[in-house]
């Protein structure tokens, strides 16, 4: 790129224009600031887009506010993006769902995802390759040229994640447009945030010291971004930082940094928790809600700063180990091609089509060699040719099982049964004491009073669920008024054994509805 | 030729002009035996018995050597060592018909500058990242390990540098919109979406962790890395083979391009894998800018 002097474009008139005609370019400087302005202003149009866009989807999308929808969604991403990953699109768009479902609230809960999808793929731009935004703008050059400039940005990116799946962040451009603070430091800009949110608190303002507190936190998310680049960065490579300063310089600094937030931290927690407290008495619930919203976000930035501090922590180990690994070893015999260095550095900034020279020379001698396929037209014909194997479509044969009698060892036979069945068919509305069934059983059959006993003690406590999960019409059961049960083989209550009939359409539909 | 193992013995014994044991078809069909199996490049030699033997035939005899050198010549091969650990190790000579072409590599790089260039530099990244300094591409013994997240975050963060660096200086990094040819080459990376979800849950192609993870996957097809497992998008080790590939072919062949194109980097022998020290003065403050817009 050329070097701008200012006596150029001051001094001289550009040559192609008369000297009658005022310059066009206003000097580069002041241009920059132009250029500086339309980017920004290009950051929000993404937004907009999606407003004058939702007329052609199909179906009546007009009750969406889809910038809204998109703000909002911005900010559940930057909310979520924690140290080693992003959001997760399904829960994002999980916690669009209630403000899309208050905007339309007649309408389907699948259009209202939908709604939510769209506006989470717009702001990724699925659509296009880089999924990514481009606005085109102009400036003019320091010979007076006027030059159409590109500018490519995204809002939400993916990024891989482990195990391979793939997480939503906020690229810094959106942080920007979210908080609308441009080119600020970070550290100045928190301090600024929380000393504003003391005042605040201090003054009892809760609604201006929850937007501060938010604020406050979106900082501080981009701190802990910025900081896991830098960590990512030098992990990789020892030599690429300056470990004998830089680094612990920017470590210590860091972790003074948490320090102080946290310290900072808790005494506004403190701080709000009393107001929590004390402003219910005074200021109603609203002001108590808001409080304790408040102690929230403040909670959330501590432990996100106590999640930094445990990284930075980690860093020192990590170099040491990757340094003993790196520079300890034995010198080398020879030296060889440094492909960083050498290579792969001087070729990123050249223009692409120089660079893609290097890269595909690179490329020709760097893959290795394939064999080519060779196919001979016999080969082939037969290979067409050959029917298709049959498949066994059964499987292997199963073995035929070779089965055992077992001894029928049951206390009672299939007539005694039948005859207890018969026997407990009440009527529903005329239930018997034990006593008499068990006199009516003596009579058939000297055993038959031991089943008819067991099967009236079971039904003390019928199997309810049993029978409502099969949809059974009639239910046997037994209740204990605490009369004595007067026999010579028994003892116990005499119970009152009866037929409950059940609704079973009433518990069909129940179940269906339930599952 | 760098490599010094087989190369000083049969320079030497043929100039000796005592009667050269004439050569038999039988000795012409096991020197194209072993060049074909040097073109199966997964083969490990330790695996087959009539590897092994040929390899000491190549060893042993000089005029075998130079027959099964003369094999490779003739069909478009580089020999570019011929040892126990490697095996035979060819290389495509350019126009050979075992060159591998851009167009048949990645169909949307036969069309798209962009893509073409984001293809060959994702197998330069990956080189890189394998043998991050001199001395581990000098060293024989050296293994490398790489991951698909891995290169893709190292590109990125060289990228962000030098957006960095352009932002210093107070340049409009922003490329001029019809002259797509003189975009810087980083810009393209950098503006290419690292990972996408895609309907069927596989890697998006065109995002760059796709394309790095296509190279490394085409050069673990090709023998020149082994796949150790799935963390990270993917992780390889490289194989002797892949050192000699990246030595004494294919950076060379970067390098003469690079110094047509006028460019001269540094080159003192020393470790020059540090970016220029004003680079990074203190990263902190500067990182945490906002990349604006």
């Amino acid at each position: 790129m050329c070097v701008v002097t200012e006596s150029a474009t001051t001094t001289s008139t550009p040559p192609g224009t008369g000297a009658a005609a005022p310059s066009p370019a206003p000097g580069p400087a002041a241009d920059e600031g132009l250029a500086r302005r339309l980017r920004a202003l290009a950051c929000t149009a993404p937004l907009h887009d999606l407003d004058t866009r939702k007329a052609n989807l199909a179906g009546e999308y007009r009750a969406y506010e889809m910038a809204e929808l998109a703000l909002a969604a911005i900010d559940l991403v930057t909310l979520q993006m924690d140290f080693d990953t992003g959001a997760d699109h399904d829960q994002v768009v999980a916690k669009l769902l209630p403000r899309v479902a208050a905007q339309a609230p007649g309408r389907a809960t699948a259009e209202h995802e939908r709604v939510a999808r769209w506006v989470l793929e717009n702001m990724i731009n699925v659509g296009s390759v880089d999924r990514g935004f481009r606005a085109v703008y102009g400036t003019f050059g320091p010979d007076g040229s006027y030059v159409r400039r590109d500018y490519d940005f995204k809002l939400v990116e993916e990024v891989p994640g482990p195990g391979g799946s793939v997480y939503l962040r906020t690229t810094d451009e959106a942080v920007n447009v979210l908080v609308g603070a441009l080119d600020t430091d970070v550290t100045s800009a928190q301090i600024a945030a929380e000393v504003k949110l003391e005042v605040l608190i201090s003054r009892g303002r809760l609604a201006d010291a929850q937007l501060a507190a938010e604020q406050a936190r979106y900082r501080t998310v981009q701190y802990a971004e910025t900081l896991r680049r830098t960590l990512e960065a030098t992990r990789r490579d020892v030599r690429a930082v300056d470990w004998l300063s830089a680094v612990p310089d920017m470590i210590n600094e860091a972790l003074d940094h948490v320090a102080d937030r946290y310290r900072h931290e808790n005494a506004i927690l403190t701080n709000i928790r009393k107001a929590r407290d004390e402003a219910a008495a005074e200021r109603g619930p609203d002001h108590k809600r808001r409080a304790a919203e408040l102690v929230d976000i403040v909670k959330d930035c501590i432990r996100r700063h106590t999640q930094l501090q445990s990284r930075l922590l980690e860093a020192g180990p990590l170099f040491r180990a990757e340094q003993d690994r790196q520079s300890f070893a034995p010198p080398a015999v020879r030296a060889g091609l440094d492909l960083h260095g050498q290579l792969l550095a001087p070729v990123l900034p050249l223009a692409l089509s120089e660079a893609s020279r290097v890269t595909d020379a690179f490329f020709a001698r760097g893959t290795g060699l394939r064999t080519p396929g060779t196919v001979r037209l016999g080969d082939l014909t037969d290979l067409l040719l050959t029917p298709p194997a049959p498949r066994e479509h059964l499987g292997a044969e199963m073995p035929e099982p070779d089965l055992v009698a077992t001894p029928d060892d049951s206390r009672f036979s299939e007539e005694q049964f039948a005859a207890a069945t018969e026997l407990l068919e009440l009527p529903p509305d005329a239930p018997r004491r034990l006593s008499g069934l068990l006199a009516d059983a003596r009579r058939r059959d000297p055993e038959l009073p031991y089943l008819i006993a067991l099967l009236a003690i079971h039904a003390a406590s019928p199997p309810v669920g049993t029978a409502y999960r099969q949809g059974e019409q009639r239910l046997l059961f037994a209740v204990d008024d605490g009369e004595q049960l007067d026999d010579p083989e028994f003892g116990g209550a005499d119970l009152i054994v009866g037929t409950a009939l059940l609704d079973a359409a009433g518990m069909a539909a129940d179940r269906t509805e339930a599952a | 030729m760098t490599d010094p193992a087989p190369e000083p013995e049969h320079e030497e014994r043929p100039a000796d002009p005592g009667p050269t044991p004439r050569v038999t078809p039988a000795d012409a069909a096991d020197a194209a035996r072993l060049v074909s199996f040097g073109l199966q490049p997964k083969l490990a030699p330790a695996r087959d018995a009539e590897y092994t033997e040929l390899l000491r035939r190549y060893r042993d005899e000089p005029p075998f050597a130079r027959l099964a050198d003369a094999v490779a010549t003739g069909l478009g091969l580089v020999v570019l060592e011929v040892s126990t650990r490697a095996g035979m190790a060819l290389a495509a000579a350019e126009d050979s018909v075992f060159a591998v072409r851009m167009g048949d590599y990645a169909r949307r790089a036969g069309a798209d500058s962009a893509d073409r260039f984001l293809h060959g530099l994702a197998h330069l990244a990956c080189a890189a990242m394998a043998f991050p300094r001199p001395e581990d591409l000098a060293d024989d013994g050296y293994i490398g390990r790489i991951s698909v997240n891995g290169v893709d975050s190292f590109v990125r963060q060289a990228c962000r540098r030098l957006e960095e660096r352009a932002e210093a200086d107070g340049e409009n990094t922003d490329p001029a919109t019809d002259a797509p040819g003189l975009e810087a080459a980083w810009r393209v990376y950098a503006r290419r979406s690292a990972t996408g979800a895609t309907k069927d849950a596989r890697r998006l192609a065109g995002s760059t962790t796709g394309i790095i993870a296509k190279a490394a996957a085409f050069l673990a097809d090709s023998g020149f890395l082994q796949r150790t497992g799935d963390d990270a998008g993917g992780t390889y080790r490289t194989t002797a083979r892949y050192q000699l590939q990246v030595r004494d072919m294919a950076g060379s062949a970067a390098m003469a391009e690079l110094l047509e194109l006028g460019v001269v980097p540094v080159s003192d022998g020393t470790a020059s894998l540090l970016p220029p020290q004003d680079d990074d003065p203190d990263l902190v403050p500067d990182a945490g800018l906002p990349f604006h817009s």
